[in-house]
């Protein structure tokens, strides 16, 4: 009897699960076979139907284009200053709204806008704050005296990967206060008490009991912003379009297909894009998880 | 736990005076630096709104009022193609929403509730689609789209979004359905209740707060995204709303419309801020619930 009712729950899973897994057969893993496949072809876009099997030669042809390292080095730098900033200035704010201060709620709210706020939209209001002539950051650096003259921020090969990194901040910022807010709020409240009583200062009480304590949340948050970065295209396409010194992997691989409607070429540029992101999820996750197993085994 | 609870012993301790003294510091220090968060998160858009009620010369000198001059917003809503790109934005995100919720809470009741041996297996699945970048299946997409005879059609933007929204709304919906009690449905069980009753009459109408805060979430994520928005639709009259604000600009870089830019940029955000204001504790819920158990 039990026997069968199992057996009838794990048809039942099935056919709940159903729609959503063919779902994703359609849309994530016959796209992805795609993809893999023509990456081994030398197939164009506007025919895609006339190719022929050409092994590696894509992949060796990808690799092979200065222009990609210059993605992957753009992407990689991107990815590791942002997420540093992200984390640390996440880690701040978190820390100051979880404390007792007056407008709590407030900033809580406050905080919800820049991640709200649509990648192009936000790219184009600082992109407009940030004018040279015109942009209010340069009238109020002007005024307090700092420059004598506007900075081209978006216009300078050397400062636009550096706005870059300052809207994706501005942007995603947000989602790391949450996340290590969620983190301090299960941090039981008799150890702070404890230590407290015990007269450890402030700043070691934070640095060896509530950053320990804080690992696991911002393991999880730093992983899903790598993850988030390593892919990101829209922010650099709408501010510099295919400009070489913000162009992200993505960017790369997209113009390949789509602007110059090399289908395999493409293909093969956007498999790297999978492989590096693949191998950069499996280094982060590993390395969560040999610190848990160290957690554990002291 | 608060500070001025852990300050209590000590006050006894130490001489008010003083106590009083550090406690005003401390409490200046924090109005401070919540004073420039503030600034730092709302300042941008504030200043959007400014911009895009200023006309002409008034635009480019930095007064920090609005000059309430609504000339932007009404070239803008008389402008067919912004509208329709509005109109375009507001179905697919609906549309994307409504089929990811389905989709969603259906798989989430077999994920969250029945024991099946391969559970682990699928949803470590679903954390790897939700992960990798859009670009890797953009050509297969391209393919697909194209034979489906969906091309620059706003439905197809539908049938992509999937992709983003469907993992999500699975993997959150999940770990809200196992926050409820098992109890809930233990004497429908008993009484030989099938799981579609159970799902339809037990759990849903105790889930709209959940659903709420994942649907608002997954409608976010489409009407935001913009690569497949961008690479799908060809034409102006089809596009969604931020690839048309992102595809804005002059005929030269000093004619380039920022005021009119900013208006579209209120217009689009405002709905977002809106929603994220009134369901603020749900939202947080659910991005805080879908990564703490990952």
């Amino acid at each position: 009897m039990s026997l069968k009712l199992a057996r009838a729950d794990r048809r039942a899973a099935w056919m709940f699960m159903a729609p959503m897994l063919i779902a994703m057969l359609v849309v994530a893993v016959w796209p992805l076979a795609r993809t893999f496949y023509f990456s081994f072809t030398d197939a164009y876009l506007d025919d895609p139907t006339n190719y022929s099997l050409i092994g590696f030669d894509n992949y060796l042809e990808v690799i092979g284009d200065r222009t990609w390292w210059i993605a992957v080095r753009n992407t990689l730098t991107f990815t590791v200053v942002s997420v540093a900033i992200e984390t640390v200035l996440g880690l701040g704010i978190a820390l100051l709204i979880n404390q007792a201060i007056p407008g709590r709620g407030l900033v809580r709210a406050a905080i919800l806008v820049p991640w709200a706020i649509p990648v192009v939209v936000a790219t184009k209001m600082w992109e407009w704050m940030l004018n040279d002539q015109f942009g209010v950051l340069n009238q109020v650096l002007i005024s307090m005296g700092l420059i004598d003259h506007g900075i081209a921020w978006t216009a300078n090969g050397s400062l636009i990967m550096g706005v870059v990194i300052f809207i994706d901040v501005w942007m995603t910022t947000p989602f790391m206060v949450l996340l290590i807010l969620a983190g301090l709020q299960m941090i039981p409240g008799e150890i702070m008490e404890a230590a407290e009583v015990d007269g450890i200062p402030a700043w070691k009480r934070f640095w060896s009991i509530v950053l320990p304590l804080l690992k696991p949340a911002i393991g999880v948050a730093v992983l899903f912003r790598v993850l988030d970065a390593l892919r990101m295209f829209d922010l650099a396409y709408v501010l510099a379009a295919s400009s070489e010194q913000v162009m992200t992997a993505s960017i790369y691989a997209r113009n390949r297909l789509i602007s110059f409607q090399e289908l395999g070429i493409g293909s093969a540029a956007s498999t790297w894009v999978f492989l590096l992101v693949a191998f950069v999820a499996i280094l982060i996750i590993g390395v969560l998880r040999l610190d848990r197993a160290a957690g554990e085994a002291a | 736990m608060t500070d001025a609870a852990l300050a209590l012993p000590a006050r006894r301790r130490r001489s008010s005076a003083s106590y009083r003294l550090e406690r005003r510091i401390k409490k200046g220090f924090l109005v401070v630096a919540v004073g420039l968060v503030l600034i730092y998160t709302l300042f941008p858009y504030y200043w959007a709104i400014v911009s895009s009620t200023k006309q002409g010369a008034a635009l480019y000198r930095n007064t920090f009022l609005p000059a309430f001059d609504f000339t932007y917003y009404k070239a803008l809503y008389e402008n067919k193609i912004f509208l329709g790109s509005l109109v375009n934005s507001a179905f697919v995100a609906s549309s994307t929403t409504a089929l990811s919720l389905i989709l969603g809470i259906s798989a989430a009741y077999a994920l969250g509730r029945i024991d099946f041996p391969q559970r682990r297996g699928v949803l470590m699945t679903i954390l790897m689609i939700s992960i990798f970048p859009q670009v890797v299946v953009l050509s297969g997409m391209f393919e697909l789209i194209n034979w489906l005879g969906l091309y620059n059609r706003p439905s197809a933007l539908i049938l992509t979004y999937l992709l983003a929204t469907v993992p999500f709304t699975t993997w959150i919906l999940t770990t809200f359905i196992r926050e409820f009690p098992r109890e809930l449905e233990e004497a429908a069980i008993i009484d030989g209740c099938s799981h579609f009753r159970i799902l339809t009459k037990i759990l849903l109408p105790l889930m709209g707060p959940s659903l709420a805060s994942t649907g608002i979430l997954a409608f976010i994520l489409a009407w935001n995204e913009f690569l497949f928005a961008l690479t799908f639709i060809l034409t102006d009259e089809n596009r969604t709303v931020p690839v048309a604000i992102g595809l804005m600009g002059g005929s030269s870089r000093y004619e380039y419309p920022f005021g009119q830019i900013m208006a579209a940029s209120v217009t689009v955000t405002l709905p977002l801020i809106v929603l994220v204001l009134i369901f603020q504790r749900r939202i947080v819920a659910g991005l805080t619930a879908g990564a703490v158990k990952g």
